[in-house]
């Protein structure tokens, strides 16, 4: 340990705001960055199903109605 | 390689050689403003513009700063090891100002050759070490030139 | 020859890759770098002649080393764009440029910050400082640029170009302090020689720089599965991952 006590670390010999200043910044933008990242990538993945389960809800509707044709036909009579 | 890739490749390469070129001979042509400071013997080979704002650079010499003990005003030379320009600066120096480090300082060059300075930044090497080594360091050196010394005062004793 | 070549630039292929390593990168990350850090600021002794400010360069220089070396493979990425009209190598130049803008801000941030009590100033406009602020700016115009045109194809071609133009600035980065007369120092951390400084301030320097590099690439990763997903989201295969993970 280079410094003899909890408060001699803090203040540094004077330097303290300066060190601690690029070292919160350093840790809250890389921290920030990270948390984004991963943010953006989960909001991507769940546009990403949201549209595949509408689609296949959406194909399986219509593969349904095109049984349905079979039986029953919807054809405007006038 | 597809020739089409080849030709692609061949014009990306020429483009950046052609930027590189164009761009060095542009810092080549302005390397004397892309200069921070002049040495001390640019300015004693009378390279540096008299009474323009100008910076000035170079190791503070041993010995040669002189305090005035009633204001802030502080008189040292600036050296680079083959010429040497006569400084004062009246203000708070940065805590890494002493003799034997290097400083960057502003202001202007008077007619006598003395440089009048407003601003003296310090300028530090890319050697770091803890304290102790370079105390060991010191004293060993002085250990070296107390030892040279000796030899030196045994040599003219000899003769 | 080329077919790993090829394979590389298969996005389906890099995602199950970059799904595989990034925990790893990312754990190694930030072991590495609170390794580094707490060595730097807790127990490596204080410089002879700067005291406790130096332990700034524990954060300083690999921010730096990443910003140069980040603009680096961009301009590789670029290349392999502009001649193989790779799509991967323009997800990766799209993806990393944010990342390479918040490390030259750092870099510059924490160099001034260093700077007002070492050598009594935040800011000169010397060599370093400058060429270091023209990057920022070329990371900030890269990312303008590739917003600014709504096709993709020609806004990688366009952004390629930029990162081209913008690549010389990089040895004029790194040699400007041997070049011209400088405020700054000359570099401390080197490869290809003995560094300026003793091992018990070397090593943590060293540990943080990986540590830096590691999480530079579990960004990479996570931004680039992202860009993909945005890009490639009508496909068969994003389809099916997709639908296999909704179960």
């Amino acid at each position: 340990m280079a410094f003899d006590s909890f408060s001699a670390f803090i203040a540094m010999e004077g330097h303290g705001p300066y060190v601690w200043v690029c070292y919160a910044v350093f840790a809250v933008l890389l921290a920030g960055l990270m948390i984004w990242s991963v943010k953006r990538n989960q909001s991507a993945l769940e546009d990403c199903q949201r549209r595949h389960d509408t689609e296949s809800r959406a194909s399986a509707k219509a593969t349904g109605k095109a049984a349905a044709s079979f039986t029953r036909v919807e054809i405007p009579q006038d | 390689m597809h020739p089409i890739r080849k030709k692609r490749l061949t014009i990306v390469l020429f483009l950046v050689a052609g930027l590189a070129i164009a761009v060095g001979l542009t810092t080549y042509a302005l390397r004397q403003n892309i200069n921070l400071f002049y040495d001390p013997s640019e300015i004693a080979d009378g390279k540096a513009p008299v009474d323009v704002r100008i910076r000035a650079g170079g190791m503070v010499e041993e010995g040669s700063v002189v305090r005035d003990p009633e204001s802030l005003k502080v008189e040292f030379r600036v050296t680079d090891y083959s010429a040497s320009v006569a400084m004062e600066y009246v203000g708070i120096l940065p805590d890494l100002f002493a003799e034997g480090q290097g400083v960057v300082a502003m202001g202007r060059l008077n007619a006598e050759g003395r440089f009048v300075a407003d601003q003296v930044l310090a300028k530090h090497d890319e050697t770091y070490m803890p304290p102790e080594v370079a105390e060991a360091l010191e004293r060993a050196s002085k250990g070296r030139h107390q030892a040279a010394d000796v030899e030196k005062a045994a040599e003219s004793t000899a003769y | 020859m080329w077919q790993w070549f090829h394979k590389l630039g298969s996005p389906k292929w890099f995602f199950g890759i970059a799904t595989r390593f990034m925990p790893w990168l990312l754990a190694g990350g930030l072991l590495l770098l609170a390794a580094g850090l707490v060595w730097g600021l807790a127990f490596a002794p204080k410089d002879y002649l700067q005291g406790n400010s130096y332990r700034i360069i524990f954060i300083h220089v690999p921010s730096a080393f990443l910003a140069q070396s980040i603009y680096i493979s961009m301009a590789v990425a670029a290349v392999v764009t502009l001649v193989w009209r790779m799509k991967l190598a323009d997800v990766f130049v799209k993806a990393i440029a944010p990342v390479g803008l918040i490390f030259t801000f750092l870099s510059l941030f924490t160099g001034a910050v260093w700077g007002k009590p070492t050598w009594g100033t935040w800011w000169v406009w010397d060599a370093r400082l400058t060429s270091m602020l023209i990057l920022l700016f070329l990371y900030g115009g890269v990312i303008a640029l590739d917003r600014a045109i709504n096709d993709e194809k020609s806004a990688a071609r366009a952004v390629a170009v930029l990162v081209l133009v913008g690549v010389v600035n990089i040895p004029i980065i790194k040699y400007s302090v041997d070049w011209w007369n400088t405020l700054h120092q000359p570099a401390t951390f080197k490869l290809t020689e003995k560094p300026s400084m003793p091992m018990e301030m070397w090593v943590p320097l060293l540990l943080s720089v990986l540590g830096l590099y590691l999480l530079f690439g579990w960004l990479a990763c996570i931004r680039m599965k992202t860009e993909i997903l945005i890009r490639e989201q009508r496909t068969r295969w994003v389809k099916d991952m997709v639908l296999a993970g909704r179960k």
